[in-house]
């Protein structure tokens, strides 16, 4: 039986050292990291992920798709890719077109189908599955103060798309939470007083209301705002989403004595009881001794496009249009057109500046996590994004800038050519103090998912 | 005086729409006793023949005029319809007037729909229980939702009614009173007014010819009919057919009030399900009498000064009702003895 004996030279010490050096360099820095996350979904290689979650299906479609086409947008151009659109315009800025923190943005979408769980659902695969260090969208108030609530709890950043209900940044304020877009609020305060000068103060409104969050919120700005004015509320009536037919809401209102149809409702809802209003002849009629007006208090181009014909002449409100001649608009609308080959609407507009907003936070901060992020959007001014000087205000994450009153273009020039503005409501007749919608902020949420 | 007409008339359009969906539904099952959950996807698939043919009607012939600039600096697109390019003030007529002209398209792909369903599916099923039926007939319905959403999207697609028809019709001048007290759209009248003829059209075609006498005998005695030496499946076959028509026509011409998406004909099932309960189930005429006479008390159920008294009742007013009628005349109104009672 022969002995085998161990010899090890110094040949063979080196290359095995060599060998566990290259072996423990990545198991090491595997650790490291595991044990570095000191915020949920810290960005860790050289990509960050940011999530999309729009109204693929439901009322709000056309919205979503719409805010989906900004989105991927406003990445492009945060990679320094295309021809920058507002990120040309936009200042103070602290982006370099080198993606966020010199990370490149990649993105994930979902589908709320205008519904609060599949919200929900949608966002939470994108944090938890996904990664995703900042979550935005909406197109339906209920949907995105349900998400927010959800990005809070989780520690990650919800920067809000198309909402307009007082309670987002109001009795649901979050401090994970920043929205860009007016509010009901602020819609009622810019109309009441062209609405009295326009179709006098003498006036019985009724209000056909969309009964969730936001559609209470719009009624009740609209009618505190035309009451103030010396219009009477003759009646409000509810209507669930995405009712289709508003006919059995539509024909009270002939025998009501109203002389006013405030259609709280907005998407293919509004286009759809717009539309069967004018059907049933609410605009031919003359009712106490005056014309029977409509008036739709949050409006957009692409509810416009929808109703045709039916939305000439009819007031309402706007976050933003194309048609502003500040060069940020021009910016925008070339590279979106470039890009689509139509105009953005105004959902389109208030996601792509979410999303340079956020970046700009970041870089600003020089991190990703809620605890930079968070301060350095709070109270940050800026201006260069299209709705003229901005501010976010700290004490509810609520964007305050003017408001646009529009009316539906009488003789339009193009298709797309459907508002048009009458007025541009200072922000100071629109500001309010935070406390009249009460809420908490609550804290910066840093803790890892 | 004025706003109970005008309640009447909301009623109406939508009463007809629940009394061609319940015709349909009553036909198939007085013939070949089949409760048949598919009906409402019937219903889709005729309002998405009216979509398909417009869309088809309005695709678009895209030229660039370098003279003129969007916004963003290119040139500006006309979009002109190939059939407006190609045959002028016809083309124009043919996509203004594309939901009328469906119908021309809806009967015979409905007819086509309806025997292949009911020779390739249902007729298997014809000796299972009601319950194999139902579960059938529902699995069909979400296939058929889910081909169209693949199709045409999750979303409600728009189709405009022929221009003239646009706006509304002064009925209150018919019946003495001030010009524009009661205005109605034209398009919701000739719905009803369509679907009025679309019932006519059925029973005289049941009434007065042989081969719905031959029908109606095989609704009474299938074996004593078959006995005679005539075909009665045959025949039951193309009265599942007729059935899938009326359903398609009621969905085409739906169109214009409700823009349809995959979900329409569901919508419409359940509601028109109770119709024919309270109708009385195997019976034509009772499905015609409760659809049009739930669909008014639907409308004056959403009355203000209703609504002030009991809360929500437009919601629950024809579940309310069918209960009612059930417990006091349990065949429902027209219904004959000994249909499903065994």
């Amino acid at each position: 039986m022969s002995e085998k004996k161990l010899i090890v030279n110094r040949r063979q010490i080196i290359r095995g050292a060599a060998g566990g050096a290259a072996l423990a360099v990545p198991i090491l820095h595997y650790i490291k990291d595991a044990h570095a996350e000191e915020y949920c979904n810290m960005p860790k290689g050289k990509e960050v992920v940011l999530g999309f979650n729009v109204p693929q299906t439901g009322p709000y479609a056309d919205e979503g798709a719409d805010e989906l086409r900004a989105f991927k947008l406003a990445v492009k151009h945060l990679n320094g890719e295309g021809d920058g659109g507002m990120l040309n315009t936009f200042k103070p800025s602290s982006l370099k077109g080198n993606g966020i923190l010199g990370k490149k943005v990649t993105f994930v979408t979902g589908d709320t189908q205008t519904k609060s769980d599949a919200a929900r659902a949608s966002a939470k695969r994108m944090i938890e599955k996904d990664k995703a260090i900042m979550i935005s969208g909406g197109s339906s108030s209920g949907v995105a103060i349900a998400v927010q609530s959800l990005c809070q709890d989780a520690g990650v950043i919800f920067m809000a798309g198309l909402t307009h209900s007082n309670d987002t940044t109001g009795k649901d304020k979050r401090r994970h939470g920043f929205r860009h877009f007016f509010n009901a609020y602020m819609s009622g305060a810019a109309l009441g007083p062209v609405l009295a000068k326009a179709y006098g103060k003498d006036r019985r409104a009724y209000h056909i209301t969309a009964d969730y969050t936001w559609g209470w919120t719009q009624e009740e700005s609209m009618k505190k705002f035309t009451e103030k004015e010396g219009w009477q509320t003759v009646k409000t009536v509810r209507v669930p989403l995405g009712a289709g037919d508003y006919s059995q809401y539509l024909t009270p209102v002939l025998s009501s004595g109203a002389d006013v149809l405030i259609l709280n409702l907005y998407g293919k809802d509004m286009v759809n009881a717009l539309t069967q209003a004018v059907q049933f002849g609410m605009r031919d009629k003359v009712v106490n001794g005056k014309n029977f007006e409509i008036v739709v208090p949050l409006f957009s181009r692409l509810m416009a496009q929808g109703a045709g014909e039916a939305i000439k002449g009819i007031y309402g409100s706007v976050n933003w249009n194309w048609q502003l001649q500040d060069e940020a608009t021009k910016a925008f609308v070339k590279s979106f057109g470039q890009e689509y080959g139509f105009p953005p609407s105004m959902a389109a507009h208030t996601c792509y500046v979410q999303t340079i907003l956020y970046a700009n936070a970041c870089e600003m901060a020089g991190t990703f996590s809620p605890a930079g992020v968070i301060p350095a959007l709070e109270g940050f001014k800026f201006d260069g994004l299209g709705n003229g000087p901005t501010e976010y205000r700290a004490a509810d994450h609520q964007c305050f800038k003017d408001v646009l009153v529009v009316k539906g273009n009488e003789k339009p020039t193009s298709k797309f050519d459907l508002l048009s503005v009458v007025e541009l409501t200072p922000r100071s007749k629109v500001e309010y103090d935070p406390k009249i919608f009460g809420g908490e902020l609550g804290p910066i949420n840093t803790k890892p998912c | 005086m004025d706003a109970i007409l005008l309640q009447v008339l909301n009623g109406l359009d939508k009463g007809g729409a629940y009394a061609l969906i319940a015709l349909g539904l009553t036909l198939a099952f007085g013939t070949l006793g089949i409760v048949n959950f598919a009906h409402g996807a019937l219903f889709m698939l005729g309002a998405f023949c009216a979509v398909a043919l417009n869309k088809l009607l309005t695709l678009e012939k895209v030229t660039l005029d370098p003279t003129q600039k969007t916004p963003w600096g290119a040139p500006l697109e006309i979009r002109t319809p190939y059939v407006e390019a190609w045959l002028g003030d016809f083309g124009k007529f043919l996509v203004d007037w594309s939901v009328p002209i469906s119908i021309l398209v809806v009967v015979p792909v409905m007819l086509l729909i309806g025997i292949a369903m009911e020779r390739g599916l249902i007729r298997h099923f014809y000796k299972r229980p009601h319950a194999d039926q139902i579960l059938v007939t529902f699995g069909l319905a979400i296939v058929l939702q889910e081909i169209v959403k693949h199709f045409f999207g999750a979303n409600p697609i728009p189709v405009p009614a022929p221009a003239i028809f646009a706006g509304s019709a002064d009925v209150g001048a018919l019946f003495g009173l001030p010009p524009n007290t009661i205005v109605y759209p034209w398009w919701r009248l000739i719905y009803f007014l369509f679907a009025l003829v679309v019932i006519g059209i059925v029973f005289a075609f049941l009434q007065l010819t042989t081969f719905g006498m031959v029908v109606r005998a095989g609704m009474r005695d299938r074996e004593t009919v078959g006995l005679l030496g005539i075909n009665i499946e045959r025949r039951f076959t193309i009265v599942f057919g007729i059935a899938a028509i009326v359903a398609g026509l009621a969905g085409a011409m739906y169109t214009p009030v409700l823009p349809p998406n995959y979900h329409i004909g569901m919508d419409f099932l359940v509601l028109s399900f109770v119709v024919v309960v309270v109708g009385g189930m195997g019976s034509l005429g009772g499905a015609v009498l409760a659809g049009f006479l739930l669909g008014i008390l639907q409308s004056f159920a959403s009355m203000n000064e209703v609504k002030a008294i009991i809360p929500g009742i437009d919601q629950i007013i024809i579940y309310l009702v069918a209960v009612v009628i059930l417990l006091t005349r349990p065949r429902g109104l027209m219904g004959r003895k000994g249909v499903m009672e065994d």
